[in-house]
């Protein structure tokens, strides 16, 4: 049997001490132990992108890391991406004006996705943001309203408005 | 999909980490974690202990020595896309990553890791495989160093023992006038290739072919160079009949079934990536040798 391992991780800016099986990934441990249920889990092998948060900035599969390799690291999850006053992160905002999710599975790893691209690439075209989407699978419909989303969000993160 | 359990080792050095894979029973080595931890989820493995070498800085290297570009086992796809160091001396690679599942997971994943795998569609090892990249590997103290050519043993099997460490992976670039393609075929960008063709080509003063190598992933059980493709080609006029030819030549490797395409397909596949690898490469490609 494997020992429980202590682990301390910042979470949307808050820091939290647990400790952890080495089997639990990171998803589990954001859902589970710290009650962030925005990360959705749906393959949980690294193929949909619904569990994606921010570890140091980065967007990564949280199915795919162990909790406990996040000793130490900075993670965002879409419960972090609002402003503490409630406004919504750009990207929230381009969802919602332009009805970029139906059920809403899917939409916290694209959002989470689309904030480690647009970062690092401001200025990215349709093309660019179809393939940054690649790896995120939403099942209720096209990926129009999402990539019209991301667009708009890319224009008001360079601060060009709607 | 929960891992089954596991002892778990973070080394914080490159000795540490050689000493646990040398003296641990049923341990697996957790690189960047895309392959793996997938496999473990699933619990197609389950092994009693997980050395964890993110922590193994000395693994992280990526230099140039000697004319020759060595990359740290733990080295990201998505630092290899961005280094000017890659992108400058092994230019294909850049373009075979992108074909690599998709950033998130760029992100975490490794080259060693997709070398350990060494899945058959695995782009990373046909970049190795053009380039005849050395792949050095530690047991204890002892280091070893195995051309690409020795690599794959048998499908998705490396020429590593369970006790042992891949370290990193030395490549010799090709002269700066030489040119390079990577292209491929599958359902959805991002998806395992059905076949992935590397190309990489050098012209002499007359537009002739002075040398060429042609690596295929995806087409057999592992990776393949096509060495009699590639000598066929020197000597010939870098023209589309020519590139033709070397294609017909290619589609005669041996090319596997699986449950979606036949071998048949695969060797239509090999035939019409080829061409294109070698003509986009030799049109890259400067005209003095």
């Amino acid at each position: 049997m494997s020992q429980a391992r202590r682990v301390t991780l910042t979470v949307n800016g808050r820091e939290h001490a647990a400790a952890v099986e080495p089997r639990l990934h990171l998803g589990d441990f954001l859902r589970l132990e710290l009650g962030l249920t925005g990360t959705h889990l749906g393959c949980e092998h690294g193929v949909c992108g619904a569990c994606t948060v921010l570890v140091d900035g980065r967007a990564v599969r949280s199915c795919l890391m162990l909790a406990v390799q996040a000793d130490g690291a900075r993670v965002t999850t879409i419960e972090g991406m609002a402003a503490a006053d409630g406004a919504l992160h750009p990207l929230q905002q381009a969802f919602h004006e332009h009805h970029g999710l139906q059920c809403g599975f899917c939409t916290p790893g694209m959002i989470m996705s689309l904030a480690d691209y647009l970062e690092r690439h401001p200025d990215a075209d349709e093309a660019e943001l179809r393939e940054a989407l690649s790896g995120n699978i939403c099942r209720c419909t096209g990926y129009q309203a999402i990539v019209d989303a991301g667009l708009a969000a890319a224009r008001a993160m360079r601060g060009e408005g709607g | 999909m929960k891992s089954a359990s596991f002892d778990y080792h973070r080394p914080a050095t490159l000795d540490e980490a050689a000493g646990l894979a040398a003296s641990l029973e049923d341990a697996k080595i957790l690189a960047g974690g895309q392959s793996l931890v997938p496999m473990m989820n699933m619990r197609f493995v389950q092994p009693a202990h997980v050395i964890d070498i993110n922590r193994v800085d000395e693994l992280t290297r990526l230099e140039a020595a000697n004319g020759s570009i060595r990359i740290g086992a733990m080295v990201r796809q998505s630092a290899l896309m961005q280094s000017q160091l890659v992108a400058r001396e092994l230019p294909v690679m850049a373009d075979a990553l992108a074909h690599v599942g998709h950033f998130q997971t760029r992100n975490r994943g490794t080259i060693g890791g997709s070398l350990c795998h060494l899945d058959p569609a695995a782009e990373l090892a046909a970049v190795a495989a053009l380039y005849d990249a050395r792949v050095t590997v530690r047991r204890g103290a002892d280091s070893r160093v195995v051309p690409f050519a020795e690599w794959p043993l048998a499908y998705m099997t490396p020429s590593i023992a369970p006790d042992e460490i891949a370290t990193g992976i030395t490549f010799s670039p090709w002269p700066e006038k030489s040119g390079h393609a990577f292209v491929e075929f599958s359902r959805r960008h991002g998806d395992f290739a059905i076949v992935a063709v590397g190309a990489l080509v050098q012209l002499d003063r007359g537009a002739a072919v002075a040398r060429a190598a042609l690596a295929v992933a995806g087409a057999d059980q592992v990776v393949r160079r096509l060495p009699d493709v590639e000598a066929a080609l020197v000597g010939q006029k870098a023209e589309p009949e020519t590139f033709a030819e070397a294609a017909r030549l290619a589609a005669t490797m041996e090319t596997m079934d699986d449950a979606h395409v036949s071998a048949a397909y695969r060797r239509r596949l090999v035939a019409v990536l080829a061409e294109r690898a070698l003509a986009a490469a030799a049109a890259r490609a400067g005209g003095e040798a």
